[in-house]
């Protein structure tokens, strides 16, 4: 079934992704108030590199392993704009300007895959 | 994936619903006296933590990333000394132990809890709207 063997290209890999994304933000809004807790978020662009591309394999004993390397999964620390006093990284304005911005992207991404089932049931209707 | 957002949106809601309880306690008990300066009523904090792994959950359930109380502790400044010589609860030198309670303090918590009440209500209103468009890409 080659048609629906990459029917839906990247955006299959993306809104797994963006989701997320926004989990990560929502955790961070979560624990606003929370004393020495560290916002968290996620490097969109690198981890669907890394799920799209194939892995370099490590043929020689000497060649380190990527996959093994920190932060690979793409999650990194926030530097805040201004530190606080208890410890705590999360800037509300700036993780609701970031949880509003990967809502909008998910839903970019959803229209794409909207657009790629209809496009893909027109052509089963032949008409 | 998506139902992770409403987990850990609603263990941020129940937070700061308590911290919203012990605030209206707090405030109810402001003008409270009492004998001794240990009977006093002292102002109730709260203390928040992540919730980072399983243990910390009720059983692994979808909650990681979310948040809950911690603890509840005492506000530390002093109590305020007052004196009363016509209180029954006065003590041999005439003086009553009243709250350590600040109205202004409190109202401000109030205001910063409801805040973040509603951030977390948009943040779950927000994830429902995309589950539902999620539901509506089959019809596309």
């Amino acid at each position: 079934m080659s048609l629906f063997d990459n029917a839906f290209g990247i955006h299959e890999h993306a809104l797994p992704l963006r989701n997320k994304r926004m989990q990560m933000i929502s955790e961070n809004i979560a624990n606003a108030d929370t004393p020495h807790f560290k916002a968290k978020d996620l490097d969109f662009a690198k981890v669907l590199d890394a799920q799209r591309s194939a892995p370099m394999q490590s043929t020689h004993v000497s060649h380190f392993r990527i996959g093994a390397l920190p932060n690979a999964d793409g999650v990194f620390y926030r530097t805040p704009f201004n530190a606080s006093a208890d410890g705590n990284t999360v800037e509300l304005t700036v993780e609701q300007a970031r949880y509003g911005k990967s809502a909008g992207d998910y839903q970019a991404t959803l229209s794409f895959l909207e657009n790629r089932v209809s496009g893909i049931r027109k052509a089963l209707r032949g008409e | 994936m998506i139902e992770n957002i409403f987990g850990i949106a609603g263990t941020a809601l129940n937070a700061q619903l308590v911290r919203m309880n012990a605030t209206a306690s707090n405030l109810a008990n402001a003008g409270t006296v009492a004998g001794t300066e240990q009977e006093a009523f002292r102002a109730k904090r709260l203390v928040f933590k992540a919730l980072v792994d399983k243990e910390s959950t009720n059983a692994g359930a979808p909650y990681i990333g979310g948040v809950k109380v911690d603890k509840i502790v005492d506000d530390p400044t002093p109590t305020r000394k007052m004196y009363m010589p016509g209180n029954p609860l006065a003590d041999a030198d005439g003086y009553v132990f009243g709250s350590n309670v600040s109205e202004v303090t409190e109202m401000v918590d109030m205001m910063a809890a409801a805040r973040a009440y509603q951030n977390n209500v948009e943040v779950v209103n927000t994830a429902r709207e995309l589950m539902m468009r999620t539901l509506e890409v089959i019809k596309a």
